[in-house]
């Protein structure tokens, strides 16, 4: 009988208890659907940071990052391959590179890049450039001298497929090298400054520009589950020589992007509470008016002989319907637009430049987690109980004498 | 067996900036099965007396023992306690929950006393009917006539079997045909359970009812009459 008043008593003022309602719903949409969509555009940044051939773990050279050149190449590198084919998952990829830098000019052009050799196999599944192909082919696996040259490159350097491109750069031994490629395809990066970065040759090919036979600048790891970067990148370090060699994850090798993923972590939490400060008011108002409306009511039950907590428990089970009625549509609300945007996203066209500055692409996918939906429900339901508190501990305080003379 | 004993009651309060002494060492003693009348003009203090022997307000002096509770020695939650078991109210008016049905106001005081659901339910409609109300369970206070509704909370008051009921004012707002049934009604309930009922009232009607009448002026006794039986 008590949920039974208390559902009854949230509904003696219907027009009052469908306003806190629709604001309990609103904060509750917002925070859902807003917070997916910021969600969506903090993975798409993540993503994209982690495309451009990061991955999750990356394996060097121990001092390859300071000095990204061929003599920091991992020349034992069966050792390390032997130990990702027998301790990685099926689920987890991986692939080699040479990374080196290089001069690439044609006969009107010239500009410094980075050269990526790469397995062409392997690299499309863990890296952007699988599915960044624009114009002309992907690199085939033996083909020594074709080349992959992002759109604005091709754009400065005024050429086209099938052109001749010179690759210079400085061999082991010290000497510079230089080989004419053939552009074979084009490919769209997010960002600008990636395709006028990067310049993507086959493993043969590098090594054939680089007079080598073995040695290889890194090891690039993509592991789809998440929860599980940290795990395998402990069971690798543990088991490579540190001496030789050094095993990083994503947040070390993006230290910005990483900083950014907790701030936005925090933001949501106080962008949360901030929605709900403006929530809270309303619900306490309405709850102190719903309380000084039935003072009379509350003096006739503490005469009656219930206890104060007993009050406060009454109260707060209206709060509680009130709240659970608002979280419940809310939801239901908030999960129905981000459903309804799943499939196409939100293009952020006119917000193009902008996005990509930040790294992020023109369309944003809504993602929305157990974790976010858990986090926005309990920000709302607690919160709101406790701001119940005060009008709960202001009707308790009502004695018979005082209610009588009302 | 006395069921209150009041002695020397002194009770103030400030009214603005004023101070009213509503009662100025009031003794009383009630037996068991007593149907009385605390009867006065306004500002007599009838029903500061009654909310003091309900436990609802406390003396500023002077002792007061209920089914052999001092008050002076309880606690607010004990007093909450004696008032829910032992101590029944009928008010002048907001007597009952407005969200609930009859039987459910009938209830409520015994679901506060931990009473299973089944008793529960067939205690209220016993109740009701022996208040004249059958048929009428369901209905919500406003569904009721005002006399119907101070039945229903005569019927929350007397249906634990509490050891006194207290009724200020009961019949004010009712006209005297609705008043008169509604006393008849308590009487019999004070013959055949034996319920002490304690009025407030300067209702004349309520007066030939009670077999006691205790006239307060400025909070003190006037004339203590008890009619022959």
């Amino acid at each position: 009988m008590y949920f039974e008043l208390a559902w009854r008593n949230i509904w003696r003022n219907s027009r009052r208890t469908l306003v806190i309602i629709t604001a309990v719903v609103i904060g509750v949409w917002s925070m859902v659907f807003l917070g997916a969509f910021s969600r969506g555009m903090l993975n798409n940044m993540l993503e994209n940071g982690k495309s451009v051939l990061i991955g999750d773990i990356q394996i060097h050279h121990k001092n390859y990052r300071e000095d990204p050149s061929i003599d920091k190449s991992m020349e034992q590198a069966e050792i390390i391959r032997h130990l990702l084919k027998n301790n990685l998952s099926k689920n987890t990829l991986w692939t080699e590179r040479i990374k080196v830098s290089a001069y690439v000019s044609n006969a009107r052009h010239s500009t410094g890049v980075t050269l990526v050799g790469i397995d062409p196999v392997k690299e499309k599944e863990i890296s952007f450039l699988g599915k960044s192909i624009v114009n002309g082919n992907y690199l085939e696996p033996n083909d020594k001298r074709g080349v992959l040259v992002g759109k604005a490159l091709l754009e400065k350097f005024d050429t086209k497929i099938g052109k001749k491109l010179i690759l210079m750069t400085r061999s082991k031994s010290g000497k510079v090298v230089s080989k004419a490629f053939r552009i074979r395809g084009v490919f769209k990066a997010q960002m600008e400054s990636t395709e006028k970065s990067y310049l993507f040759i086959t493993m043969h090919g590098a090594r054939n520009l680089l007079n080598i036979e073995e040695g290889i600048s890194e090891i690039s790891i993509k592991i789809f589950d998440d929860q599980n970067v940290d795990i395998v990148a402990k069971m690798l370090k543990n088991n490579i020589d540190e001496k030789l060699y050094s095993v990083e994850t994503w947040k070390d090798l993006l230290p910005m992007l990483e900083a950014y993923v907790r701030i936005f972590d925090g933001f949501m939490y106080i962008w949360y509470v901030v929605v709900f400060i403006a929530m809270g008011f309303g619900i306490v108002n309405t709850s102190l008016m719903a309380v000084f409306e039935r003072v009379r009511e509350f003096g006739l039950l503490r005469a009656l002989g219930m206890k104060p907590w007993r009050v406060i428990a009454s109260v707060l089970t209206e709060s509680t319907f009130t709240l659970t009625v608002g979280i419940v549509a809310g939801n239901c609300l908030g999960i129905i637009s981000v459903f309804l945007l799943k499939e196409n996203g939100l293009d952020l066209a006119l917000f193009g430049k902008g996005a990509e500055f930040f790294g992020m692409s023109r369309i944003i996918y809504p993602v929305l987690t157990l974790t976010d939906v858990i986090s926005v429900n309990s920000v709302i339901f607690f919160l709101g109980i406790i701001v119940s508190l005060y009008p709960a501990i202001r009707a308790a305080q009502i004695t018979p004498v005082e209610a009588m003379r009302e | 067996m006395n069921i209150v004993n009041a002695q020397n009651i002194k009770k103030s309060y400030f009214q603005g900036k004023m101070q009213v002494h509503a009662l100025r060492g009031m003794s009383v003693l009630v037996d068991q099965s007593e149907f009385m009348a605390l009867a006065g003009p306004s500002g007599s203090g009838k029903t500061t007396m009654l909310n003091i022997i309900g436990g609802i307000d406390s003396p500023d002096s002077g002792t007061i023992v209920v089914d052999n509770n001092d008050y002076a020695d309880m606690k607010q939650s004990q007093l909450a306690d004696l008032r829910l078991k032992k101590i029944g109210f009928v008010f002048q008016a907001y007597n009952l929950i407005p969200v609930l049905s009859a039987q459910e106001n009938v209830e409520y005081i015994m679901l506060l006393q931990g009473v299973a659901a089944s008793e529960r339910k067939e205690k209220a409609i016993a109740i009701l009917d022996d208040v004249g109300l059958e048929g009428k369970y369901n209905r919500r206070p406003s569904e009721l006539s005002g006399g119907q509704q101070q039945r229903v909370a005569v019927a929350r008051a007397i249906v634990s079997n509490p050891a006194i009921v207290l009724a200020d004012e009961p019949t004010a707002n009712l006209d005297s045909k609705t008043g008169e049934s509604l006393l008849d009604m308590m009487k019999k309930m004070n013959q055949e359970k034996n319920v002490t009922f304690i009025f407030s009232t300067h209702d004349n009607m309520v007066m030939d009812y009670a077999k006691r009448i205790v006239k307060l002026k400025d909070g003190q006794i006037e004339e203590d009459i008890v009619k022959e039986k």
